[in-house]
């Protein structure tokens, strides 16, 4: 047992001496009887270093990690490789043990990565400002639903289909609190409905709400929908994967008004789904309206270049119940950790990345549509991540294929009955043609298995 | 330039006076006034960029190189690249290694930041967090495949709830604001689900800002109710406001004051009796683990800070995590997926499963199951520590936090930075520098300032909002008895120093990267990013 503590016996019995009680026991004295613990928490008994990780190791290795299969899920989270120097800066005491920077003089490394951060995120976006990150992508989506509300007070907000079931959950989870209500635009063909959402928008919608590719990977015309969007005055709100936007067009670019996301791509581990980061950026009329820390550049008495966190009249620390988000902390390790990683891909490696993606990726569909029982669920152009319809129980064949060593992607029924056996297949950089093919055989040979075996039953 | 003049005095002065705990401060300030890293301008990694300078190596195009228009039609396509950094790696590592060097941090000195518990992060957690069976781990495996994560998840469940007193355990919030968001929605269903509207939520005026940031954003109004005299709620205030529209009284306890309330049970009882529910801020709950359980005084909600407590690296704000335990009148409406053991019939040993089918829940506040990372750090923390060892922990803690207050109520302290409500404090304490300003001329924020000269972070300023010049101290219990010596000892010091020349503490720091910043130009005129 221990409890990472030095106090020795005399340590304890000095100590007591200055304040002046004779034991422990005496300074919970103000905790009324009738709520104090009297025995001891059901806990197992605490242990050495050395066996406790022997027990978490062994909980580690009942679980199949993405070493353990070729793995093509995605579905939000994704299996890049993340350069060893993330590892490194991430881990070093100077980054890693500090908390907010409340005293800039001494937070400098800390303000400036926010700085660096924020500059690289606003790049990929388009748009001017963004803020320290977020907790995560799918409660960015929701933090951004709550930045329309404040913007125009409107209670009808619009989300496609399109966008990542886990955010239209968040949405409608808060909406409850927001005094919001969430509507659905129907997908056509793999992508938003233009013409549905169109018949949906009037001026009492507060925002618009889509994914950018979409969940079905699908790359979306979102300057049509945020310029029917914007007729309107609604906030045009995309929730977008950062790394194909090293070669699809801003959001900023396209009429969209605040650009959020999930930040696992950029640097950060998959960790079972967390922890990693939200981005969120906005354009310039959003600014005193953003939720979360936001470093700004500044001097010193000395006339020194300096970074401060700034607009701190937003948050709820100064403004209290009138503050514009409850949210206290961003994620600044792992935002760390995506700085870090973009400024190792570079402005070049982005593109190339990106580039390589989606060669791999039309590949990948190809080959898979071409396996007798499959075919595309959409035509729509994706970069990182395709859907298609088996003909056969695809969770079944899930599992088929894992007894082969291939994890084939995700399940697309869960959220989207209407794709009962639908798969979401993802393509990373860490994925080759040879791996692909071997999805392609071990994919058709589940199919195939699986049909034989229906026939058998039948 | 009297500033500058007394700043240079103040310079040599702090040199001399660097604590042999000093660490990140250390060494003379040089005769020029400037410490190395005050000559070392500032640039970023932008400015540091040079086209045709690179670090990542694409992989070799191994599949048709289709031309990408042939891919997804031109319009859709980026004109123009990112404006991304173009560096090689050596400048790379270099350039955030020197960065880093420009922070202080929980590994190198002592961080009595009040109400943030900055306790040591072990090792070991991080060892453990990077197992690939965990760090890549992806979060939509399947059930089956993911047993171990399953379970570790299940057991940290009942390890919250056995330590809250509440059995019912969400891992899904991501921070204690998060942990608030969903305690408020719960409450919201709750009533609902019985047909009763309420509009307004009580949070005490020493509350944590995210209390009435979250009562607003769930669509409440903001009620506060006083404090007493000793610290605590204001009983009478608080029988006047609960009404039948109350909802809920968000309570941290020990209070920010670091004050436990003896009243809590009447207080539990003032806010059942108007059908209210009763939210735990677990903020403070470093001080009672073991010892007392927010279930057992009457809440029916708690949230974890997960990062305070059950130690995590604070990472310079994050990550952390916020789960909540609730009691079996919320449990129906607890978010989604809840991690459930299922028996299996065949003797296989026990299954853990993710289970969705949950009607009455307020559904997901973020994506996947959580933050994991942050709970195998955790689960790791509470298996070392054991029921025992926690239990020691918050003692500790609490010795520590009365010594220390002890120290700095001896003669030449005490009169300056008197202790806010003098009774038994709990994991940390509040002094107000009222007298220290109006004596010596020098406020909480100088004082503050200073103490990074002597290489300390200074504790929690300006807050309680309810103590005129507030300092709020936490030391806990993972900190020598010789480190909060050495402490009040660079408090009295510069109490010292200030009563011969106010002026040195008025213009500290002065061995930072940095001195003082000018905050409000940064907030009038906003650069919040890199001009390219």
């Amino acid at each position: 047992m221990s409890s990472y503590t030095a106090a020795t016996q005399q340590d304890i019995e000095e100590m007591l001496a200055a304040i002046g009680v004779s034991s422990i026991d005496d300074l919970f004295a103000e905790i009324p009887e009738g709520v104090r613990f009297d025995r001891a928490l059901d806990l197992p008994a605490g242990k050495p270093e050395q066996e406790v990780f022997a027990e978490l190791n062994a909980l580690a290795a009942k679980n199949t990690s993405a070493d353990d299969e070729v793995s093509f899920l995605g579905a939000g989270m994704y299996d890049h490789y993340i350069p060893a120097l993330v590892d490194t800066l991430t881990s070093r005491a100077e980054f890693l043990t500090p908390y907010t920077p409340y005293q800039p003089e001494v937070s400098q490394g800390n303000l400036q990565v926010m700085f660096e951060y924020q500059t690289a995120i606003s790049e990929l976006t388009g748009l001017p400002v963004s803020n320290a990150s977020v907790y995560e992508g799918p409660s960015a989506v929701g933090a951004a639903a709550y930045l329309a509300k404040l913007a125009n007070g409107r209670k009808r907000h619009l989300v496609s289909r399109g966008v990542h079931p886990h955010s239209r959950e968040t949405l409608e989870t808060l909406a409850v609190g927001y005094g919001t209500t969430m509507e659905e635009i129907p997908l056509s063909g793999g992508i938003t409905d233009l013409a549905a959402l169109k018949e949906m928008l009037s001026d009492d919608v507060g925002a618009v709400i889509l994914q950018q590719p979409n969940f079905l990977g699908s790359v979306e015309d979102l300057a049509a929908l945020a310029a029917a969007a914007k007729e309107h005055g609604a906030v045009v709100i995309a929730s977008c994967d950062p790394i194909p936007l090293g070669i699809l067009e801003p959001p900023g670019a396209l009429g969209v008004d605040v650009a959020v996301g999930e930040g696992q791509t950029l640097g950060n581990r998959l960790d079972y789904g967390g922890p990693s980061f939200g981005f969120f950026a906005a354009s310039q009329e959003h600014i005193r309206r953003m939720p979360g820390r936001i470093a700004g550049e500044t001097r010193d008495v000395d006339g020194r270049r300096g970074w401060v966190l700034t607009l701190q009249t937003r948050e709820q620390h100064i403004r209290r119940e009138k503050a514009t988000s409850n949210i206290c902390t961003a994620q600044a390790l792992n935002a760390l950790a995506g700085v870090v990683y973009l400024g190792w891909l570079g402005k070049q490696g982005l593109v190339e990345l990106g580039e390589l993606l989606a060669r791999r990726t039309a590949y990948a569909r190809e080959a898979l549509t071409a396996i007798d029982g499959v075919t595309a669920l959409h035509s729509q152009p994706v970069v990182r991540e395709f859907a298609v319809e088996l003909d056969a129980p695809v969770e079944a064949v899930i599992a088929r294929c894992q007894e082969q060593g291939v994890n084939p992607g995700y399940a697309l029924g869960r959220d989207y009955p209407e794709f009962s056996n639908g798969l979401l297949v993802a393509i990373t950089e860490r994925r080759d043609r040879a791996q692909i093919d071997r999805l392609a055989e071990v994919l058709g040979s589940a199919i195939a298995a699986e049909r034989g075996a229906v026939e058998v039953a039948g | 330039m009297s500033d500058m003049a007394s700043a240079q005095t103040a310079a040599q002065h702090a040199a001399g006076e660097l604590g042999e705990d000093t660490v990140q401060v250390t060494g003379s300030v040089p005769s020029g006034g400037e410490t190395p890293q005050q000559r070392d301008a500032a640039k970023t990694i932008y400015e540091k960029s040079k086209a045709g300078r690179r670090a990542f190596m694409v992989p070799a195009t191994d599949v048709p190189d289709t031309p990408l228009d042939q891919l997804i039609p031109g319009a859709l396509l980026r004109k123009d690249p990112a404006k991304l950094p173009e560096v090689a790696e050596p400048e790379l590592v270099r350039h955030y290694t020197r960065i880093s060097k420009r922070n202080f941090d929980l590994d190198s000195g002592f961080y009595p930041l009040g109400s943030c518990t900055m306790k040591h992060n072990p090792r070991l957690h991080e060892r453990v967090a990077a197992l690939p069976g965990n760090s890549r781990l992806h979060p939509l495996q399947s059930d089956s495949h993911a047993q171990g994560a399953l379970e570790l998840m299940y057991n940290l469940q009942h390890a919250l709830g056995e330590i809250a007193g509440l059995p019912h355990v969400s891992l899904q919030p991501s921070a204690g604001s998060h942990g608030e968001l969903a305690g408020v929605l719960l409450t919201k269903a709750y009533h609902e689900d019985r047909g009763d509207q309420r509009t307004k939520v009580l949070t005490p005026d020493t509350a944590h800002g995210t209390n009435p940031a979250t009562v607003t954003m769930c669509g409440y109004e903001v009620v506060k109710v006083g404090t007493n005299p000793d610290g605590g709620v204001d009983l009478e205030d608080l029988r006047a406001k609960a009404d039948d529209q109350v909802a809920c009284l968000m309570l941290t306890n020990p209070n920010t004051l670091g004050l436990f309330d003896p009243n809590i049970e009447e207080i539990a009882k003032i806010v059942h009796d108007v059908g209210a529910t009763l939210y735990y801020d677990g903020a403070n709950l470093n001080a009672v683990m073991g010892k007392s359980r927010p279930g057992d005084m009457g809440f029916d909600i708690v949230h974890f800070n997960l990062h305070k407590s059950f130690t995590q690296p604070h990472g310079g704000g994050g990550p952390g995590a916020g789960p909540i335990a609730v009691s079996e009148r919320i449990e129906p409406f607890i978010t989604r997926p809840q991690v459930v053991m299922a028996e299996s019939s065949n003797g296989d040993g026990p299954r853990f499963e993710l289970d969705y089918d949950r009607p009455k829940s307020i559904g997901r506040l973020r994506g996947f199951q959580g933050n994991y990372g942050v709970f195998v750090r955790s689960y790791a923390y509470i298996r070392s520590l054991g029921a025992e060892g926690l239990k020691e922990a918050s003692e500790l803690a609490v010795l520590n936090a009365n010594y220390l207050l002890a120290r700095l109520k001896e003669a030449g302290v005490a009169e300056y930075l008197p202790v806010a409500f003098d009774r038994i404090c709990m994991h940390e304490f509040v002094l107000s520098g009222a007298p220290m300003k109006k004596d010596l001329g020098i406020r909480t924020l100088d004082l503050a300032k200073r103490l990074l000269d002597h290489g300390y972070h200074p504790p929690t300023v300006y807050f309680p909002l309810l103590v005129e010049e507030a300092l709020l101290v936490e030391p806990t219990e993972t900190e020598t008895k010789e480190t909060l010596d050495a402490f009040a000892d660079a408090v009295a010091d510069i109490l010292r120093e200030a009563k011969a020349d106010p002026t040195i503490a008025q213009s500290a720091p002065y061995s930072t990267p940095v001195r003082r910043l000018d905050e409000a130009a940064a907030a009038k005129n906003p650069v919040v990013r890199q001009p390219l």
